[in-house]
């Protein structure tokens, strides 16, 4: 037994570093503008066609669009912020909540209309290469994804601490009034806010793009999953929101070793019950 | 009791006109929609009790709505139950799944967000369970026996259908109306409105709030056990899907949350709207809940109180209006 339980962790590991970047986009949003974004997944649905059609049309590696993916999902995330949910909200915590829900319908069900619910896979060449770590065989694509989490999440901390930008970030969601007093221009800063979030997703969907499928229902599947991280990690903790996804990836690899693949996802949800219930400030969090 | 305003009593007047209309349809294609949207306008009613009157918003209530329809189903067809003691059963472990989610909520103090959140949760593993288990009948979902008769709560005639529908919808508004002018609704209410000051005056609003999830719950259950007779079969990913409780919350959004009337009327619209554009591109999946996003959008932006709450702009007493009551 144990000689498959060390391969399951590994592979639960690189599962979960994407778990963790889709869920520090989310964590992000979440600590800043103390909303939950339903979108998130539909957002990252989006970024996995935009990856594959890039690959797909214009042969361009999945790697390699980073450059062009982040920028454009940045500004999308930023109009959304700005055209959308504020305006639309009234600033009600409950409204933003059900209006990115509604974002998410739109996103999905445009996706099945013009793309179809067939699934689709990026077949390149080296995705499934392996590497042999500790004696367990891992697609080369996860091994990437799992070091990009890694590096991106202090890289990302490092922002939030370090450049002006994060320092109006993090004003803004101590003490908006205030923020605002100081000459820190708060919708810019939210909708910025809002960006990087995405711009978190699209990297997470370039990453993945190479050992996953895409369907238009494939958000779906994440964003429970990150909302977990979320949770888990504390909300809007950054190095919060690493760990738990790292330990989510784990609990689900071991779940589908010893109930069965298809039972493999309740570890994660009864996971995100229990932490609702018992600890709903998380792993960092600070306790509301 | 509060006078209602001409324009809210014209709204009830045109649902309850196109209601009875159906029964002089030229084309069975609208009785057979608006059977669909009748058992859909329970599961809004049900969402209704929580979100509506108490302000606890559900993000998962086809944990209610799927709970009711296995129980039923798997008694049935498990165990040869009678399909009316299926139909309590049913109700009855929507109401102690409605209880038991509420309870573990409310007793770790989760609000807003958290709660949407854990319901969804709860929605999400029991469509695991349901899926993965063999007495629910795992991926390929449960069937009933096609006997149509009034023991087995099955009838071949479409009318019949209706009608009964019909009765169950008047019922259930009934007791809805009940809730509300009863003193637990206005318990409910003061908890929506706020829930620390409700608290201060001495209101136990833990057991407030677990109740309201039960009644919500034997509601939702209710909505499944509807949904389980009409098709004969359930699966999981239907009854326990994220359709369900999408729509569960949007009907009453949209025609007015924490009125009697709103869950029927936003139903309604709601499914005459995608109904239409059916019509119209009659090869778009999806694109009902594309409209219905809009829909809600505009509702969330430019109508907070729903259809009822603008209605009730029209004719309104001046009294009423300086209230602001709707």
């Amino acid at each position: 037994m144990s000689s498959l339980i060390i391969p399951a962790v590994l592979s639960g590991l690189m599962m979960g570093a994407v778990y963790a970047l889709v869920a520090l986009g989310l964590t992000l949003i979440y600590g800043v503008l103390h909303i939950i974004n339903f979108a998130h997944g539909s957002l990252l649905m989006l970024a996995l066609y935009a990856a594959y059609f890039l690959w797909y049309h214009l042969g361009i590696d999945p790697y390699l669009a980073i450059p062009i993916v982040l920028p454009v999902f940045f500004a999308l995330g930023y109009a959304l912020q700005r055209g959308l949910i504020a305006p639309m909200s009234s600033g009600s915590e409950q409204n933003v909540l059900l209006i990115t829900l509604a974002v998410s319908m739109i996103v999905d069900n445009l996706a099945l209309y013009f793309w179809t619910s067939n699934t689709r896979t990026a077949d390149i060449a080296y995705a499934y290469d392996t590497v042999e770590v500790l004696g367990a065989f891992l697609p080369l694509g996860r091994v990437i994804a799992f070091c990009a989490a890694l590096a991106v999440a202090p890289l990302l901390w490092c922002f939030m601490a370090y450049t002006r930008t994060g320092s109006a970030i993090r004003a803004v969601a101590i003490e908006k009034r205030g923020a605002e007093l100081v000459g820190i221009d708060v919708n810019h800063t939210y909708a910025v806010c809002f960006g990087i979030g995405t711009a978190c997703v699209a990297l997470a969907a370039c990453l993945l793009l190479p050992t996953f499928y895409i369907t238009p229902q494939v958000g779906y599947t994440f964003v429970l999953v990150a909302f977990t991280t979320v949770v888990l990690g504390g909300m809007g903790s950054l190095p919060g929101a690493l760990i738990a996804g790292l330990l989510l990836g784990v609990i689900e690899s071991l779940c589908g070793l010893f109930l069965g693949e298809s039972l493999g996802q309740i570890g994660i949800f009864l996971a995100f019950i229990l932490i609702l219930l018992f600890k709903p400030s998380g792993l960092l969090g600070r306790a509301r | 009791m509060k006078s209602q305003s001409i324009g809210q009593i014209a709204l009830a007047a045109a649902a309850v006109a196109y209601l009875i209309g159906v029964y002089f349809a030229s084309s069975p294609v609208w009785m057979g929609f608006t059977i669909n949207a009748l058992v859909i306008a329970v599961i809004a009613m049900s969402w209704n009790i929580t979100g509506g009157f108490g302000g606890l918003s559900s993000f998962g209530h086809a944990a209610l709505f799927g709970t009711g329809a296995y129980a039923s189903a798997v008694l049935q067809v498990n165990y040869g139950v009678s399909a009316w003691i299926g139909f309590a059963a049913g109700i009855l472990a929507g109401a102690a799944m409605g209880a038991f989610i509420g309870a573990l909520a409310f007793r770790y103090g989760l609000r807003g967000s958290y709660f949407a959140l854990v319901t969804l949760a709860f929605a999400e593993v029991l469509r695991i369970c349901a899926s993965s288990f063999a007495f629910t009948g795992g991926g390929s979902g449960l069937q009933l026996k096609l006997a149509p008769g009034l023991a087995n709560l099955q009838f071949a005639d479409r009318t019949v259908v209706y009608t009964a529908l019909l009765v169950v919808v008047a019922a259930v508004m009934a007791l809805t109306a009940l809730i509300k002018y009863s003193r637990f609704g206005a318990y409910l209410i003061a908890v929506r409105e706020n829930e620390d000051a409700a608290r201060a005056l001495g209101i136990d609003t833990y057991r407030i709030k677990v109740q309201a999830m039960a009644i919500s719950g034997a509601f939702g259950g209710l909505a499944g056990v509807l949904y389980l007779q009409l098709w004969l079969f359930i699966d999981s990913t239907v009854v326990y899907g994220s359709g369900i409780s999408i729509e569960a919350l949007i009907g009453p959004i949209i025609g007015g949350a924490g009125t009697v009337w709103g869950p029927l009327l936003g139903t309604l619209g709601l499914h005459l709207l995608g109904e239409g554009a059916k019509h119209l591109l009659p090869n778009a999946p999806g694109l009902n809940f594309v409209l219905y996003a809009v829909v809600l959008i505009c509702a969330l932006r430019f109508l907070p109180q729903g259809l009822v709450g603008l209605a009730g702009k029209i004719g309104a007493s001046k009294k009423k209006k300086e209230s602001g009551d709707a």
